[in-house]
């Protein structure tokens, strides 16, 4: 059914395997990782709770000219421990929404290609989500 | 009393009028009075005042007797000339002091004074004005005398007086593409208040290079094309800058920012690094002293040796593509009618042989010129750098189902422009080794691969690798304790697979990221592997992570019996990998359809699987073919470095015959 054959003089072998051949569990086990490797790229929230503001996910949000104001708002929002969580953190959030006003084409609307702010906010909901 | 304030009216005006006739084509001529002896400048004065002080005690006697008032008559007209003399070397000598000071805007106002007065003069309330007295009219003078030396604040702020370029940097950046921008990014991420100044030889903001190869020539909308924007397989509209204009800080006010910000210089290169002071210089002379910088100066397009004694004509006729302005003059070729040949089998030929070929068949679809693609390289297959050769081969033939024409095995020996003005390109045939081949094209594209810009090197005294070419520096991507190198630039150590120079875009976001991040004080060595993909057509797209050298050991597992024909799905783990990244991968997956199987038993239907890079029996690298969305499981194999013996079981962690 599958077979093998070796090309290049026996450097390369190749394999043709069907899908009954691949279908029960490997018996490859991998290495169990760290806990928190330093050295991996994390998540929005890093383990030991603080903010990862190079997340790729935030698309530069913290890096931008907004960053700071930003940052004070996402901070609240994701520090708040009321059942509405981030409503203590309007006056964070409005400042963030003057800000944005400033830089149309970089925060923008939907149909513009660099928007951060979908995937900010998209990141925030994540970020509430993730169970730690 | 009457008389005497109406000569000196009549005097203010005389002065006037002999002022403004007197000013200019006389100042070297008041210059030499003034320059010489003052003393009968001063006799004037002296004797005006006296003359002055005279006429006044005079004229408070009134004796209206003929005689006397004839004699008056003559006094006054002797004062009047006396004092109109004084009054004019006053305005001679202040004058030339304002010609020395002179501004358009001291003129100005001086001259609004002057029209002001003589307006008031001439004015109704000329009596009014008579009633002034000497010291108010002195005083009068004095104010103009002040308006012509005053600064003029509105003028000449502070703004104008700052360079456009600082003189100073918190973070240097030399080069503006990807790994730049990653670095920027990621440093300001980790210092908030950052201010990083990136000095780059680009006329464009930092953009995208991938799309430039792909995405941009199957955009059928030149409207879109003409705003820097592209189309991605998906349809979603995408534009090849990564931040708008707008995220950018003025780098004239950059250093004045309480938050900080990224300030580029385009059009600039820096052409001096002084490690010893800490400064680096640019091609205008420019002086910037720095704190920490990072090279991130990328490379540049190598050249033939049959085009090094090329003539202006055939120059015109070539093609060094790497950047936008690259793509917008071949796109112009390519709709003309043209016919060009790529010379060059690696990523970037084999993707321009594809893209370009869809663009001529497109073309000529809609009934516009459309030219032929021709694809020359010396060796055997596409992408046999990377490629096992079977394999190479196989994708030759693909990109040929493209709609261009591959000739491997070709060794090029010559280049000219004929007669009718096209590009003849002679070369060695293998099956005709006797006689010399020639093709014949309009344009040529040469993509041999590119040369790092490692100039700095030698100013900087740092030191550059003889084998793989580049900066070098050390697991942390640091050259010296303020220095650091990331992108195409970079050899550096790579903890699980040694020395590297990676000339990958993932690459470049990577270590642009790490350098950043180590920039503002961490110390992180490489560690995340860095990924790469290229697309050659609609059909054959790949994922590769690694060390994918094809003169390594390599085991391949392919899908056999027949694929199912569903199309690949957006896996949100791919998503989430790299964000930069992931749009390229997401669109693969929906433009990447199966082909048809060609039956159960065709043993040369390589159109899905793994391939496995060994050295001394582990997995070093690992190229995915026409299978997504799996990188994570890659990477970790790689990460584990364990022995492999068993690779049907590795195959399995794949799952390929699965969508």
């Amino acid at each position: 059914m599958s077979f093998c054959t070796k090309e290049g003089n026996g450097k390369d072998k190749i394999m043709f395997l069907t899908k009954d051949d691949l279908s029960s569990p490997s018996t490859i086990r991998h290495k169990e990782d760290e806990a928190f490797d330093p050295w991996e790229p994390h998540g929005l929230i890093l383990p030991n709770g603080s903010i990862n503001w190079d997340c790729p996910c935030l698309g530069g949000m913290a890096s931008g000219p907004c960053g700071l104001v930003f940052r004070r708002a996402y901070t609240c929002f994701h520090n708040s421990s009321s059942q509405m969580k981030g409503a203590e953190c309007m006056s964070d959030f409005d400042a963030l929404t003057k800000c944005f006003a400033k830089y149309p084409k970089l925060y923008g609307g939907k149909d513009k290609s660099n928007s951060p702010t979908d995937a900010a906010t998209s990141a925030l909901v994540d970020g509430i989500n993730t169970p730690k | 009393m009457q008389t005497s304030h109406l000569t000196r009216l009549a005097s203010i005006q005389h002065f006037n009028l002999i002022k403004r006739s007197l000013t200019r084509p006389t100042g070297p001529v008041l210059r030499k009075l003034i320059a010489s002896d003052a003393s009968p400048t001063t006799n004037y004065v002296r004797t005006t005042c006296e003359f002055r002080f005279a006429s006044t005690t005079t004229s408070s006697s009134n004796d209206g007797q003929n005689s006397h008032d004839e004699e008056q008559k003559k006094k006054n007209i002797t004062n009047l000339m006396y004092l109109a003399g004084a009054v004019t070397g006053l305005g001679a000598i202040y004058t030339i002091f304002q010609n020395r000071k002179s501004s358009k805007e001291k003129q100005d106002a001086v001259s609004a004074y002057d029209t002001k007065q003589l307006k008031s003069q001439h004015a109704d309330d000329k009596l009014d004005a008579s009633k002034k007295t000497l010291v108010e009219k002195v005083g009068d003078l004095q104010d103009r005398k002040l308006l012509a030396e005053e600064e003029q604040p509105v003028e000449l702020s502070k703004t104008d007086l700052t360079p456009v370029i600082p003189s100073f940097a918190q973070y240097l950046i030399i080069g503006g593409g990807t790994a730049a921008l990653s670095a920027f990014k990621s440093i300001r991420a980790h210092d908030a208040t950052a201010k990083v100044l990136v000095i780059s030889s680009e006329k464009y903001y930092p953009y995208m290079r991938p799309p430039l190869s792909k995405d941009v020539w199957y955009t059928d909308d030149d409207n879109l094309l003409n705003q820097y924007m592209f189309k991605q397989w998906n349809g979603q509209e995408k534009s090849l800058f990564v931040f708008d204009n707008e995220f950018y800080a003025d780098v004239k006010t950059l250093n004045d920012e309480e938050n900080g910000g990224v300030g580029v210089v385009l059009g600039r290169k820096v052409v001096n690094l002084d490690l010893k002071t800490s400064v680096a210089k640019l091609d205008n002379g420019w002086e910037i002293s720095f704190e920490k910088c990072l090279i991130a100066t990328g490379g540049q397009p190598k050249s033939l040796k049959v085009f090094q004694t090329a003539s202006n004509r055939l120059k015109s006729k070539l093609t060094l593509y790497r950047g936008i302005d690259d793509f917008f003059a071949l796109k112009k070729v390519v709709d003309s009618g043209a016919d060009v040949t790529i010379i060059g089998g690696g990523f970037l030929g084999s993707e321009l042989a594809c893209s370009l070929a869809h663009r001529a068949t497109e073309n000529g679809k809609r009934g516009n010129p459309n030219g032929k693609i021709t694809q020359l390289m010396p060796e055997a297959g596409n992408i046999s750098k990377v490629l096992p050769e079977y394999l190479s081969k196989w994708a030759t033939e693909r990109v040929r189902d493209e709609g261009a024409d591959v000739l491997t095995n070709v060794e090029l020996v010559g280049a000219s422009v004929v007669q009718d003005g096209k590009v003849s390109l002679s070369y060695i045939d293998p099956q005709n080794p006797k006689k010399t081949s020639y093709i014949t094209s309009d344009h040529v594209v040469v993509a041999v691969g590119i040369e790092p810009n490692t100039d700095l090197a030698k100013s900087a005294g740092l030191e550059v690798d003889p084998d793989q070419g580049g900066f070098l520096v050390n697991a942390e991507l640091q050259a010296r304790h303020n220095v650091w190198v990331a992108g195409d630039a970079a050899s550096f150590y790579d903890i699980n697979l040694g020395r590297r120079r990676v000339e990958h875009y993932d690459h470049a976001i990577v270590s642009g990221k790490l350098a950043g991040e180590n920039m503002t004080g961490a110390h992180k060595p490489y560690w995340h592997q860095s990924t790469f993909w290229s697309d050659l057509g609609p059909k054959v797209g790949f994922e590769a992570i690694g060390l994918t050298d094809s003169q390594l050991q390599t085991v391949a597992v392919y899908a056999k019996g027949k694929p199912t024909d569903e199309e690949q799905k957006r896996d949100s783990e791919g998503n989430r990998e790299q964000q930069d990244v992931a749009p390229e991968a997401t669109a693969n997956d929906l433009k990447h359809k199966l082909p048809e199987s060609k039956g159960n038993l065709d043993k040369d239907d390589y159109s899905k699987g793994v391939v496995f890079y060994l050295k001394e029996n582990k997995v070093v690298g690992i190229v995915l073919w026409n299978v997504f969305n799996r990188i994570a499981i890659a990477r970790k194999i790689i990460k584990d470095q364990q022995e492999i013996t068993n690779f049907q079981e590795l195959a399995k962690l794949f799952n390929i015959h699965q969508d």
